[in-house]
């Protein structure tokens, strides 16, 4: 029966085989095509009109947009040939039409025809010339962020798992520092800023402090809880194979434990990039926080969006990295979120 | 052959520990009300013993073999292993419990080596691990994780886990008390042969009198909570027991009887 039909669909389908490869190539390729045609558009949109300020990227700017639209064409046309990166670059044609149309359209409203109020909504072009031109200022601040946010972060992480843990196991710990932690836990970081800013001795260890508070209170609270809510079962299973304390802490609670304590993390990033982008603004002479005020007291907006894409590109880079450790060390975990 | 089985049996019956429960009463705190749980309980176990503990469910059982395992302490009475008073867990009494209770982050292999590495034994006795999940059947699976198996391989794992330490005392809590009838009846034939070959003493609790009777040489009836011993019957059956023997048929309608079933099936 089976083979019977199998033919017939031969048979039948003869006419349609003609058709079949040119609709197969427009689903494949169409979106690359597209892609290439939306940043084609976005360099003439750069080259065509004159630009209504004073900005000297305008011409590099477009060819480089012949260039994406020139590899979008060719990577995905080709992509049979390129392998990995071919399929990748088809994955994400249609997001590259939706950059060059919406590049398109920010070019136009600001460069080309000021739909959009100046100094306030800068072209792209400008934005690349902050990278070029003050490139060195800017990777020195990028440099002082990620130093002041890794020292706070991981001594806040490393503490506050230990006090996680060290509640969750011991009654005499939970009880002193349990009340502590409810009492001052809650208060942003951010609101020990003054303080902090006068009694350390120097504005990048307060700094530094407050980071590590803002990481160590969710890293606590759900180490403690991660620790707390271990099945007795594990522990009647580990005692009655001859396991001792420091092996029931060590290979029992913590593993079991470690899910939450990513939660923890997670929520700590989210909390001390707060904390670093305020303290920076307000006490430390250098980083991105810094960068975006200066530029702001400068009205030098440009640099302000471009300080934003950094800053965002980093915390979006730390949170991925954080969550590739935790898919190594928890691969035994199924159906985890995706970031 | 079941002379031969037997035998070795005997010849093994040294690997086992002996155990003595003497007049061990048991309570729990529920809300400040004291619950009783275990009242003047006596049982003297030879070395190399199977011995099924049968009662109602919420009788008291497993209690009983949380004291034997030293994971809880009596309220009166005392327990022994070999004359030596159980005052904590050992190793060389290990528990497998209803619920395999594998740790899901660790692989088969892991899970298995928990009792050696737990002991600081792990590095030189790597064999042994691989030995107990040879013996379980389970050498293919030793990467794995727990989500990845079913129920029966689960407790197989298990039950590695706690031969791999080469225990005195076997004691095992309704471990096939999950798993579907089928896979239940392979298990059990496992559990026999695994005790006849590594001669280590047996406590199994149960509440199904089938299979206390295919597998025991000693089936203990417990009362209503809180639990006492209400019969003590010999099973004097050779091994590979069948299920229709009029013999075993006979001891279950009893039992019941005592269980408090009236029986006409």
């Amino acid at each position: 029966m089976s083979t019977y039909s199998l033919s017939d669909g031969l048979a039948s389908g003869a006419p349609r085989v003609s058709r079949a490869p040119l609709l197969a190539w427009v689903r494949e390729s169409g979106a690359g095509v597209a892609a290439s045609i939306a940043w084609i558009a976005f360099g003439l949109s750069c080259l065509l009109w004159e630009d209504v300020g004073d900005w000297s990227r305008t011409h590099s700017l477009g060819i480089a947009a012949f260039i994406v639209a020139a590899v979008a064409l060719f990577g995905t046309v080709g992509a049979d040939y390129l392998g990995s990166a071919g399929r990748a670059l088809r994955q994400r044609a249609a997001w590259l039409v939706a950059l060059g149309a919406f590049l398109t359209l920010w070019e136009l409203a600001t460069a080309k025809f000021a739909w959009l109020p100046l100094p306030f909504f800068p072209p792209p072009q400008s934005i690349i010339e902050v990278y070029t031109d003050d490139l060195p200022k800017l990777l020195d601040s990028v440099f002082a962020s990620v130093k002041l946010q890794l020292g706070g972060y991981l001594i806040g992480a490393a503490v506050g798992f230990l006090t996680g843990v060290s509640i969750g196991w011991s009654r005499a710990v939970g009880y002193w520092v349990h009340p502590v932690l409810r009492f001052i836990g809650p208060l942003p970081a951010t609101a020990w800023l003054p303080i902090a800013f006068f009694t350390f001795p120097s504005s990048w260890s307060a700094s530094t402090f407050l980071i590590a508070l803002a990481t160590g209170f969710p890293v606590t609270v759900l180490t403690w809880s991660g620790v707390a809510s271990v099945s007795s079962a594990y522990y009647d299973v580990a005692r009655t194979l001859g396991a001792k304390p420091s092996f029931l802490v060590l290979k029992v609670a913590i593993p079991a434990a470690l899910p939450h304590v990513f939660v923890g993390l997670f929520m700590g990033l989210g909390s001390s990039f707060a904390v670093l982008v305020v303290a920076e603004m307000i006490g430390v002479k250098a980083g991105l926080g810094w960068y975006l005020q200066w530029a702001q007291g400068w009205a030098a907006y440009a640099n302000m969006y471009a300080a934003l894409i950094v800053m965002s590109l980093l915390c979006s880079g730390a949170i991925t990295l954080l969550f590739a450790i935790r898919d190594r060390l928890l691969v035994w975990q199924k159906g985890t979120v995706k970031w | 052959m079941v002379e031969a089985a037997l035998a070795e049996a005997v010849t093994h019956s040294a690997a086992g520990a002996a155990l003595d429960i003497e007049q061990v009463s048991h309570a729990f705190d529920i809300d400040g009300a004291e619950l009783p749980v275990l009242s003047d309980v006596s049982i003297s176990v030879e070395p190399g013993e199977f011995v099924a503990l049968l009662g109602p469910s919420g009788c008291g059982k497993s209690t009983l073999l949380r004291l034997v395992a030293g994971l809880d302490k009596p309220r009166a009475g005392a327990l022994r292993e070999d004359e030596v008073r159980i005052k904590s867990p050992h190793p060389s009494r290990v528990v497998v419990f209803q619920d395999p209770t594998l740790f899901p982050w660790r692989s088969v292999w892991d899970n298995v080596a928990l009792g050696l590495e737990a002991q600081g034994i792990l590095k030189s006795q790597r064999h042994r691990v691989d030995a107990a999940l040879d013996l379980v059947g389970l050498a293919d699976f030793r990467n794995a994780y727990p989500h990845q198996l079913s129920g029966g391989m689960a407790q197989r794992v298990a039950l590695a886990r706690a031969l791999v330490n080469d225990p005195k005392i076997l004691i095992l809590d309704e471990p096939l008390g999950k798993l579907d009838s089928l896979t239940r009846i392979t298990m059990q034939a496992e559990l026999v042969s695994l005790w006849q070959r590594k001669g280590f003493t047996t406590l199994l609790v149960t509440h199904d009198a089938e299979e206390a009777l295919v597998l025991a040489n000693r089936v203990i009836v417990f009362s209503d909570r809180p639990a006492r011993v209400k019969a003590d019957i010999r099973v004097d059956r050779p091994y590979p027991r069948h299920r229709g023997d009029p013999y075993l048929a006979d001891l279950r309608r009893q039992i019941l009887g005592l269980l408090g079933l009236d029986v006409t099936w």
